[in-house]
Parts: structure tokens; sequence; C-alpha cells
């Protein structure tokens, strides 16, 4: 990041981001009805008086969770709405100045994290709700798993008021400070620095798995490097079969191999360049000690691959659901 | 192991292709089409004398559809062999059993595809989808460490095979030159006019190491047909009969799908040597009577194994018995004269095939003085075939 805001930023908190605003609308019983429709909730105080009254309500309540509903702007925000830059439209607020600060430091893509709200008491129909916004913390740049950001969380206050609210902005928060708290709403997000992302390496070609192989497979999964075995002769074969070449018996076992080897052949794949893969990619035909050979990738430098090289095997699991032995150089350590 | 009934007793006696390139612009079976026309006409038959046909597994158009365009009509023998180019002479043989054995009298061998401007081998098996079966099983080894391609499966036995016998990346050049010289002199050749010196092999691009780009056989669009029919038939047709000497298919042990690494060593190709010793018993000729040879140049290591299987020199040789020149036009052993599928187009062995019976007959452009007997294979590395062919002597 090579510009730093913190003293700035830290100037800013506490503030409020604007004029107090006042709800488009009353708080009414067709909206609750609706929001409560909407979220599939059937308790009877949101539209049911008998119901409100019986439960000690005083009638028809507003679902708490309702509370930011009164203040927003409408589905597509082309209704006239007060705004908190009163007529100055132009004017740039404290929320506006904490973002154009964000954006130079570089951290230019935001993201919601958490949204707590906290009611003071249920709102019934015909009360009028005001809202002011504050920012309550900016914190230091973190490392977070989308790239380094700042968190920010503003704090909103629900006030119930009467028609005696000022319609003048820049005397809305003398008038609160008589008003009826209702609820608190604290907004958290994290503006962060969008990292380049690399291009998802689409996962390896999988192995067609038969009765005859799947074992060998099934064997890297578990951390083993399986050699079948002729349970008649005990000649050992790869690639699997169903039969012995040797005495053509049908049964068989496996071993579990040590891994270790030698380079009996190997190529150095440039091209074509399959996405899955890092090239130049060398590709080894090892002759395993217990008397198989096998072709496996390797963590050999291409530049000093040779034949004869003794290698070891370890088994790398790729794209969390293929295992496959890869050998290293055997230094005899 | 006794000669072959059919052997000498049959014939090729019609060759058709269309032009080799890199965009036909046209359907795969259409290209089918035009070179079976092609070679009925060369045979100076009629479609409907046609009475069977053989392709590859691998090719996509149906011997029905050929037939339908063309009015073949009734077909009493229908073929298809497997292993890739290994097929090539194949079909040959194929033809050649069943007009022997009488139950077509002209068989007609074909392959054709957009193997360029379509669906390209060399771009390996990238896309398939693993169904459990066994010949995805046996992929199951090599695509997922990244061994996806042709030239990366013989790269692969060829490293050994090098480091064995000390053969060098400039030998496998040795193979390139003479290939793209003869086709610079070639006009149906993708490459006419175009050879290549020694150092532009070792200066190309690797593709898999220890191949370089200019180890590796092209991509064509393209087909190639071939009429076959008995040797008394070819008689009362225009050209001189091409005599099938010897015909023959071949799988060795340890065989595999172009991934034998398994076998005791890595310094042969069995398979090859299984045809060998059949085309040399059956055509009652060795290695020294032939006067040029057609071997199957998809990667250029596999003809130094070719030419060790088949006779021509010692196990482990053959880097020495290329060198000065003698495997070009006016050598000892001139091969591929129509530029190979290096040079000329690679229609997975069938223009080999082809060639062979224009230096038979005669008039190959690049035409080996004199010549009398050719030897022909198909594709390396996996089951694969042969030819002896002759004049009617
Ligand atoms: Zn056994």
């Amino acid at each position: 990041m090579s510009v730093d805001h913190s003293e700035a930023l830290a100037a800013l908190v506490g503030m409020s981001t604007g004029f107090p605003t006042v709800a488009l609308d009353l708080v009414n019983e067709p909206m609750i009805r609706h929001w409560a429709e909407a979220m599939g909730d059937t308790n009877p105080v949101y539209f049911d008086a008998v119901a409100g009254v019986t439960a000690g309500l005083g009638g028809i309540v507003a679902p708490p969770t309702m509370l930011q509903a009164w203040s927003m702007v409408g589905l597509t925000g082309t209704l006239k709405r007060e705004s908190s830059r009163g007529e100055k439209k132009d004017l740039e607020n404290a929320n506006d100045t904490m973002m154009r600060l964000l954006d130079e430091e570089g951290l230019t893509s935001v993201v919601a994290t958490n949204c707590e709200q906290e009611y003071d008491r249920p709102l019934r129909p015909g009360e009028r709700i005001a809202m002011r916004a504050t920012i309550e913390t900016i914190s230091d740049v973190k490392k977070t798993g989308l790239g380094v950001g700042r968190f920010t969380t503003s704090l909103s206050e629900f006030f119930s008021v009467d028609e005696s609210f000022p319609s003048d902005p820049s005397l809305r928060d003398a008038a609160l400070a008589k008003a009826e708290r209702v609820g608190t709403m604290r907004f958290r997000i994290l503006k962060f620095a969008p990292q380049a992302s690399a291009p998802a390496k689409p996962p390896r070609p999988k192995p067609a798995l038969t009765q005859d192989n799947a074992f060998f497979f099934e064997g890297l999964n578990e951390g083993k490097l399986l050699i079948q075995r002729c349970t008649a002769c005990a000649t050992l074969r790869h690639p699997p079969l169903p039969a012995c070449g040797k005495c053509e018996s049908l049964e068989w076992d496996t071993i579990e191999s040590k891994g270790s080897g030698e380079i009996y052949s190997f190529v150095v794949v440039h091209y074509p360049q399959v996405p899955s893969f890092d090239y130049p990619l060398p590709i080894a035909l090892v002759a395993l000690d217990e008397g198989t050979r096998i072709v496996a990738n390797v963590s050999i430098d291409p530049e000093h691959i040779a034949i004869g090289q003794r290698v070891i095997a370890r088994i790398e699991t790729f794209d969390n659901d293929l295992s496959l032995p890869v050998f290293d150089l055997d230094t005899g350590a | 192991m006794s000669a072959h009934s059919f052997a000498g007793e049959t014939a090729i006696v019609g060759i058709g292709a269309t032009e080799f390139s890199k965009d036909s612009g046209r359907s795969e079976l259409r290209l089918a089409v035009e070179a079976v026309k092609a070679a009925i006409a060369d045979a100076g038959i009629k479609p409907s004398d046609v009475g069977g046909m053989v392709t590859y597994s691998s090719d996509t158009n149906p011997d029905v559809d050929i037939a339908r365009s063309l009015g073949i009509g009734d077909l009493t023998f229908f073929s298809r062999i497997h292993y890739g180019g290994g097929a090539a002479c194949g079909t040959v043989q194929q033809a050649a059993l069943a007009v022997h054995a009488g139950v077509a009298d002209y068989v007609v061998c074909y392959r054709a595809f957009n193997e360029r401007s379509g669906n390209r081998f060399g771009a390996g098996v990238q896309g398939r989808a693993p169904m459990p079966n066994a010949e995805n099983a046996h992929l199951a080894s090599y695509i997922p460490v990244g061994l996806l391609t042709p030239a990366s499966w013989v790269a692969l036995a060829a490293q050994r095979y090098m480091h064995v016998n000390g053969a060098t990346s400039e030998d496998l050049g040795v193979i390139a030159v003479a290939d793209r010289k003869h086709a610079a002199t070639n006009p149906k050749a993708w490459f006419y006019e175009q050879p290549i010196t020694l150092e532009d092999h070792q200066n190309s691009r690797w593709i898999v190491e220890p191949l370089h780009l200019l180890d590796c056989c092209q991509e064509t669009d393209g087909a190639q047909a071939i009429v076959v029919t008995t040797k008394e038939r070819a008689k009362d047709l225009p050209h001189a009969p091409v005599v099938i000497q010897a015909a023959a298919q071949g799988s060795g042990a340890g065989q595999d799908m172009m991934t034998s690494y398994y076998r005791d060593d890595l310094l042969g190709l069995p398979e090859m040597s299984v045809v060998a010793r059949q085309l040399w018993e059956s055509s009652g000729m060795g290695p020294d009577d032939m006067d040029a040879a057609i071997l199957y140049d998809h990667f250029t290591p596999y003809v130094l194994y070719q030419l060790e299987e088949l006779g021509f020199c010692k196990k482990g040789e053959a880097k020495d018995f290329i060198k000065g020149g003698r495997i070009e036009l006016g050598g000892d052993l001139p091969i591929n004269m129509h530029g190979g599928q290096l040079g000329e187009a690679y229609l997975h062995g069938m223009n080999g095939i082809a060639e062979a019976v224009r230096q038979v007959r005669g008039h190959a452009v690049n035409q080996v003085d004199g010549l009398e007997r050719i030897v022909v294979t198909a594709g390396t590395g996996v089951p694969t075939s042969g030819l002896v062919l002759s004049h009617d002597a």
C-alpha cells in the first residue's frame, strides 16, 4: 500500500455521515403485511389487532427486523427522497470522505461482512422514523483472505419522531437529542485491495477406474503405492491387468512398494501446454526396486534430470481428490 | 511358420488421393469419397465392381456412406482395423486376404480425415472422458501425470534408446533432413521446395525432450484410397500390377498402445519384428533385396528402430547406418522418397503405400532408378503392419 491515510481516517471516527433523514412512509399495516408474507412469518401480531392486544403489544406491531426497511430508498431508488446531504447534493459527507481515502489507499473493493441490529421496542403503525448514522470504527490495515483491507463500522440509530420534527436538516440533530430511540444497527464492511487473481487451474484429467485398476488409485488415496502381485506365482505386474501373463492366474493381491527406484527413462514436455500442468513438465519412467516400472511426475529440475538417478516416492494429492506418487531425488539422507 | 498362401497372388491396381492441406474446406466423408472415386478410376474399374471396403476403426467415414455416394452397390466384405496408423498396411492385408479367398473381387482400402483443421491427434487425449473401460483404464497411468500426446509417448521410449545406444538428437535430424529433401522436390508435398538443414532441426523448438518440432510429423487434411484385387484380374487392367509379395500384421510380447514401457528393454519394436519375420518368410526376400523403403515416420526415433527390426542393420547401429546420405535418393537404401509424413503429408501411413505403388510402377516424382522391390511399414509404437511390393516378375 503506497498511500497511508491512517491519520485522516482516524479523524473521521465518531463523525456523522450526514444530516439525519426521515422515512418516506409512516410505519403502516400494508407494508408490514407484505413483509411478513414475503418472509413467511405467520405470527398474527403483525396483521391481527386482537392478537396484538392479547400479546400485550397494544395492537398490530411491525416485525423488529423491518427496522432499517423504513429508512430505505425503495426498490429502484427512483422516488424522491430526502438526502442526508440536504440541499447541497454535491457535498462530500464523512462517509464519502472515508470511502475516497480508502480508495486512494488502493482498497477499492468492498464487501459487507456483518450487520447487527438491536431493538429497543416494537414499532406501531403510524409512527414516523428518523435515522442518523455515524462512523463508529475504522480498523488498521489487516491481511484477509480477500486481500489487505480495513474494516469499517457505521452505527445507525433509529428514532420515533412526531410531526414537529424539523424539515430543516440542520436542526435535526438537536431535535433527535430529545427523541425516543427505538433501535440501532451496526453495519461492518471490508474495503480491500483486490488481488490480481491468477486464472484458476483446471483439475488434472482423472483416471478411468475399472474393477481392474481401482485398487491402485484407492491405495494412493490411503497413502500407499501398491503393486499388483500374482498370488499363484508371486510375479509383480504394473500397470494392473486381470490376470498373470506368466501363469494365467486370475488371483492376485498387492504389495506396498517402498517407493525407491531409479529413473529408467524420462521426458520433458514443452508442448502442447494443458492448463492443468506446469511447464516444462518432467515425467519419468521409474524402475522401482521391487522390479516393476511406473510412469510418474518428478520434482527434479528439468535441466538436471537424468537416466540412472536414484529417486524416492512421496504421495501428493492434486485437486483434493487425485493422489499420485511424485518422485524426489533420493539424496540418501 | 510358413509363407502366407496369398503371398504373391494379389496386387494393388489403383491409387487415388485428394490434395494434402491444412484446411480442406470440406467434410471428411467428401474427402473419402473423392479419394475412393479417384482410386477406382485409376484402377480402370467401375464402382459396381467393388465388393469390399476396409478402413481404420479410427476413421469416421462409414463404408456404406461411401458406397451409397458412388453407387458401389452390394458389399460382401467390410472390415476395420484398430491401432491408428498401425492399421495402414493391415488394410491392404485384409483386402488381399478377401480377394484371394474369393470373398470379393475388388476391395478398396481408404483413410480420410481433417486431422489438421478438425480433430488434431497432436493435441493428445486432453478431452477424453474417463468412461470406465479397458481402453481408458490404459490411459489412467499416463493422463493424470500429463503424458498426454503421441509425441510424449514416443519420447519416453526414445530417451532410453538414445541413452543406451549413444544416439543423439543430430542422428534423429538426419532422418528429418532426408524426408524434407525428398519432399522439396515433390509438388504434392506440403513442404514442397522447403528443405531443411541439420541446423534447422537442432534449432527448432522442443516439443517433448528429446524431440524437437522437426522430429514430429505434420498434421494433415486429406484422403488416400487403394484398390486391391487378384494378380490374375490385375493383368486385364490399365496399370501393370503392383504385386503384394507379402502383407503382415504384428503385435509383440508386452504390447501396449503407444506405451509399452514395461518390456525387458525399450530398445526395440517387437511388433515390427513380428511383421518383418512374416514379410521376409512370405516373400522369400530379405532386407538386401529391397531397393527402397517407406518407413512410418510420425516421429523420427522409431525410424531407427524399424531399420533394426527389419534387418537393414544390427540392433543399436541404425544411427550409423543412416549416415552419409544412405537413406536419401541416390543412397543404398532411399527411404520415404515422397517426403514421408514429415514432408509430404500425415495420412496415417496410407500415402506411403501409394508412394510405394508409384515407385513400383516407375513414375514417382522422386523415382528410384531400376526399383523392383520395396518394403512399406505402418504406425509404430502400436500393433502394426507391413508390405513387400514388387513388379510382376
Ligand atoms: Zn502368476
